[in-house]
């Protein structure tokens, strides 16, 4: 197979050994190489999926997903929604106004459950990573779990039947009609493009970070190490997750990081619960979505999920 | 002239206000800048994807960020 990459190992060798004249062979040399390397096929990738994703999303408003799923029920609409939760960004910022519309549209608790868990947990910058570093068929095995995770997780969640410890206020807001915007080809493929910079933007410098460390650990610890650690606990999954939770970080920085670590012999299923908390369940989402949902739904919600998610680090490193 | 802009605080939201002094300005025109943070009265508006701009009552634009030149159109 024609290695689509190949581009990037031309330049990266041309900068390593003709532009900082570094010795082929060298331990310094191998390490410049692998980096630039990295860094250069992350930078294509997420440049090339923010803006097929986003000139997607252009046509699945909010609105649109409203009317969609509006007095729906059935593990159906728990699929519809986690897929609109794919290419939906979560920002913190639109999290609880979407929250509420959907409330106010009639979709079941169950349903939004969906969206809110794969929303923050597969996007396509994390997926444009994972695909550098990990691989396609990682990368769509993570897609594949997360779109799982949010219909199984929103689906029990409806079972509890908590509607009632939905935040009272929630209930009070009445939405006028607002008619949709027009959108002309010109203003998507510009909000496409508009994406791609602010994203670049917030994370560049994460992935140059992120590869450089991954690649120092490359270079420095043993094979094995973590094998020897974390390799035949089952107690790795839940440690993994746990820890996950209150790490919010850059996640495009913290995959080139963990995949050094995988290599060092930490097992994958692991590696994948670790991500996927992370970017799931983090300390200023749960506050934002406090002001929306009482203690005992944002705790089902955090358990639901976290749950769903050992689940699927276990099963993967059954697996693999 | 009243100008809202919708929004519970996010840059973009930021952004959106200061496209709109500076369309007021480039346009020569004055009008009061009204920041709305709460959220129950940001969706009264029937808004849910932030920032909007509302002018006299009207919303002109929701989920993005509109530009000056953008913003000179909806205030003429």
């Amino acid at each position: 197979m024609v290695d689509i990459f190949y581009p990037f190992q031309f330049i990266s060798d041309k900068i390593t050994y003709n532009l900082l004249n570094l010795v082929s062979g060298t331990h310094l040399a191998d390490s410049a190489n692998f980096i630039i390397y990295d860094v250069l096929k992350i930078f294509f990738l997420l440049i090339f999926m923010i803006f097929i994703v986003s000139y997607i999303r252009s046509y699945i408003t909010v609105e649109k997903t409203r009317k969609l799923l509006g007095g729906r029920k059935g593990i159906f609409f728990n699929f519809i929604a986690s897929c609109v939760g794919v290419v939906t960004p979560f920002c913190s910022c639109s999290s609880v106004p979407l929250f509420i519309g959907f409330v106010e549209a009639g979709i079941p608790l169950g349903v939004t459950f969906s969206f809110l868990i794969t929303s923050p947990l597969v996007n396509e910058a994390a997926l444009a990573v994972l695909w550098a570093i990990f691989g396609l068929r990682l990368t769509l095995i993570y897609l594949i779990s997360g779109i799982a995770i949010g219909v199984i997780g929103g689906y029990v969640i409806g079972l509890f039947k908590m509607e009632k410890h939905v935040a009272d206020f929630v209930y009070d807001v009445k939405l006028k009609k607002l008619k949709e915007q027009e959108t002309t080809q010109n203003e998507r493929v510009g909000y496409a493009i508009n994406e791609v910079k602010s994203i670049f933007k917030k994370v560049w410098i994460y992935v140059i970070a992120g590869v450089t460390l991954g690649g120092i650990f490359h270079g420095f610890a043993p094979e094995g190490i973590l094998a020897k650690y974390a390799g035949s606990s089952l107690l790795g999954v839940p440690i993994a997750t746990i820890i996950g939770i209150p790490l919010y970080s850059n996640v495009m920085g913290m995959i080139p990081i963990i995949e050094s670590l995988v290599a060092k012999g930490l097992p994958i299923g692991t590696a994948l619960a670790f991500l996927m908390a992370v970017t799931a369940l983090s300390l200023p989402e749960i506050i934002i979505l406090k002001k929306v949902l009482k203690k005992k739904l944002i705790i089902t919600f955090v358990v639901v999920t976290g749950l769903a998610i050992m689940f699927t680090g276990y099963l993967f490193n059954w697996l693999i | 002239m009243k100008i809202e802009i919708l929004g519970t605080g996010c840059p973009n939201c930021k952004k959106l206000e200061e496209n709109a002094k500076k369309a007021l300005e480039e346009s020569e025109k004055n009008a009061e800048i009204i920041k709305v943070t709460s959220i129950p009265e940001i969706m009264s508006y029937g808004i849910m994807s932030t920032p909007a701009i509302v002018v006299d009552d009207e919303v002109k634009a929701y989920g993005k960020v509109s530009t000056v030149e953008e913003i000179k159109k909806m205030i003429n």
